[in-house]
């Protein structure tokens, strides 16, 4: 099996082997060792929060180079909602915006906030035929989705099987452009998501709910930024190309997923140690009485994406302001567009906390734990390169790390060791005693 | 090596709904490190979670003792509060005695012994009027049956 790709990784020229991104990491997927942070590719859920926290840029989300567009006859740009909220919205609207990608080289531009439309009609059609399971949890945040498989895995059935924005976007984009382009052959079109978030080409190389996804390639908004702001200063006409009302774009704010969902029991949160609060409280069956829950692991939802340009404030700022200026919806969703929304396949529990298969030998792994746990000091400084005393001695029991990478169990050593030194030059062979 | 038995205690805390679930959730923490199936543990949880919240409510708290073997899970959440005087009343779905202040804090729904045998395998409870009551519950690893 090919390695398992993710997005957030280490520029390792950049990091100076400090202990800022162990201490964020809500899954405990970073150590530092040998003066650099090492993230446990298994355990990373993608989720950006090493990205924001590190002081020195050192963790970055992988996405792909513009140039991957020339590998393409036809391409296709699809903005995530976030993306109009970069801008003034008082001096470029969404049409401007749009219409700048096509200047930049895209043939066509579909709307994330469109399939986000979709996305809304197909969940609450499932809603409504599958009441069995409540609440639901929203599967359009991949951090969030990823987070469920390798913490939470007994709401894995509970998470919502609609496939995300992105990859509805993408497959309804390509045959919109097919149906308008006779001709033209489906595989000769790329379509290019353009992200706010961390985890998405994650999504595109590695999906979860489909086989194989219908994005080509995803490009961060930062790239994006300064080519579509120096083409909308150019005089041109905007062109008419705008197909989502309010209800799709202001997906890119946490709870405007769910304010879509007919139901007035619904509940959001946002940022990833919040999820989990509330997760650790689904898991215990509290909140049954709950329809459906939209999780985001940024703070604020995709204006909040490590990717983006504006600060996540400003930006909920701008879109405010969009609320009263756009209508709700412009189109009704057609059937066509749902086809193929629902998941493919299913995400499975990713296991990666089990100390050992065989349980008598987890057992004893983590009574060892707890004897070792007992002699650290309990001040999760960090400076052993893992998060916490408690992480230290798992990996110790997993043999990835010993006792004295602790620097107070280490300085207790050396002290013992300079007492018995001192004790031990005290003492005189019996030849040399009384002679000077 | 000792026989294979994983043993914890916790203390519960006497009406304190914000800590309330810490024992559970740590037992929870630790089933996980065992891989213990999700459904298993899920079961555990909210079993011990209702017993624990009970505890709180009912009795100013108490202790809970946890022992993991591989074959099952059986948690004993003890108290020293009033007692249970009918015992059948209490299992009935939606009887309480907790106060409107409970209540209006979304607890006392009167669901917690019934919710307490729907997910365990096994229950005891041991209660004397006036002196405690002490609530034995058991989950298997391999649930047979339903």
């Amino acid at each position: 099996m090919a390695e398992y790709f993710h997005s957030v990784t280490l520029e390792e020229s950049l990091c100076m082997g400090c202990t800022n991104c162990i201490k964020k990491c809500p899954t405990d997927a970073i150590r530092v060792q040998s003066g650099k942070a090492r993230i446990m590719n298994e355990r990373c859920i993608d989720c950006g929060e090493c990205v924001r926290t590190c002081p020195y840029k050192a963790k970055v989300a992988q996405t792909d180079p513009l140039e991957l567009m020339a590998d393409y006859k036809y391409t296709i740009a699809l903005p995530a909602p976030t993306l109009y909220v970069q801008y003034d919205v008082g001096k470029f609207d969404r049409a401007r915006i749009m219409t700048a990608l096509k200047k930049i080289g895209f043939d066509y531009v579909y709307e994330v906030a469109r399939g986000a439309e979709i996305v809304t009609e197909a969940s609450n059609r499932y809603l409504a035929e599958h009441r069995e399971i409540r609440p639901m949890i929203s599967s359009a945040c991949p951090a969030i989705v990823r987070l469920i498989q390798v913490r939470f895995p007994s709401l894995l059935p509970q998470i919502m099987p609609v496939k995300s924005p992105m990859e509805v976007a993408a497959s309804n984009a390509r045959r919109e452009f097919c149906e308008k382009n006779p001709g033209v052959s489906p595989e000769d079109v790329g379509v290019f998501f353009i992200s706010p978030c961390a985890a998405k080409l994650t999504s595109v190389r590695n999906p979860i709910e489909v086989e194989k996804s219908s994005v080509n390639g995803v490009f961060s908004i930062k790239s994006v930024f300064f080519k579509l702001l120096k083409q909308m200063g150019k005089p041109f006409e905007s062109e008419n190309i705008t197909q989502s009302g309010f209800s799709g774009v202001r997906w890119h704010t946490i709870g405007g997923e769910a304010k879509g969902i007919r139901s007035d029991n619904i509940l959001y949160v946002d940022g990833i140690q919040n999820v989990i609060k509330i997760f650790e409280q689904l898991e215990d069956d509290k909140l049954s009485d709950v329809d459906f829950i939209e999780a985001a692991a940024c703070p604020g939802g995709c204006l909040g994406g490590p990717l983006t340009v504006e600060n996540l404030y400003v930006a909920r700022a701008r879109s405010f302001r969009l609320k009263s200026s756009l209508p709700k919806m412009i189109k009704e969703v057609q059937e066509i567009e749902l086809d193929n929304s629902s998941f493919d396949k299913y995400p499975e529990h990713l296991d990666v906390t089990t100390l050992d298969s065989d349980i008598s030998k987890a057992m004893q792994k983590l009574q060892l734990m707890d004897e070792i746990y007992a002699q650290l000091p309990a001040l999760d400084c960090g400076a052993c390169g893992a998060p916490s005393c408690r992480a230290l001695s798992e990996d110790i029991v997993r043999g990835t790390a010993k006792i004295t990478d602790c620097v107070f169990v280490l300085k207790e050593r050396v002290r013992s060791l300079a007492k018995e030194m001192m004790e031990l030059e005290d003492l005189i062979p019996p030849t040399m005693e009384n002679r000077k | 090596m000792s026989e294979a038995i994983v043993k914890l205690h916790y203390d519960i805390d006497a009406e304190d709904f914000t800590t309330a679930g810490e024992a559970s959730s740590g037992v929870k923490k630790t089933l996980t490190r065992l891989g213990v199936n999700h459904e298993v543990i899920k079961r555990v949880a909210i079993a011990m979670y209702e017993a624990e919240i009970n505890a709180v409510i009912h009795a100013n708290g108490g202790t809970a003792d946890v022992e993991i073997t591989p074959e099952r899970v059986t948690v004993i959440i003890a108290d020293n509060g009033p007692g249970i005087p009918d015992l059948d009343q209490a299992m009935t779905p939606g009887w309480s005695t907790a106060t409107n202040l409970v209540r209006e804090m979304g607890f006392g729904a009167g669901m917690g012994l019934p919710n307490m045998k729907r997910y365990t395998d096994e229950m005891y409870v041991d209660s004397k009027v006036g002196v405690g009551t002490k609530v034995t519950l058991i989950v298997n690893m391999n649930r047979q049956g339903a």
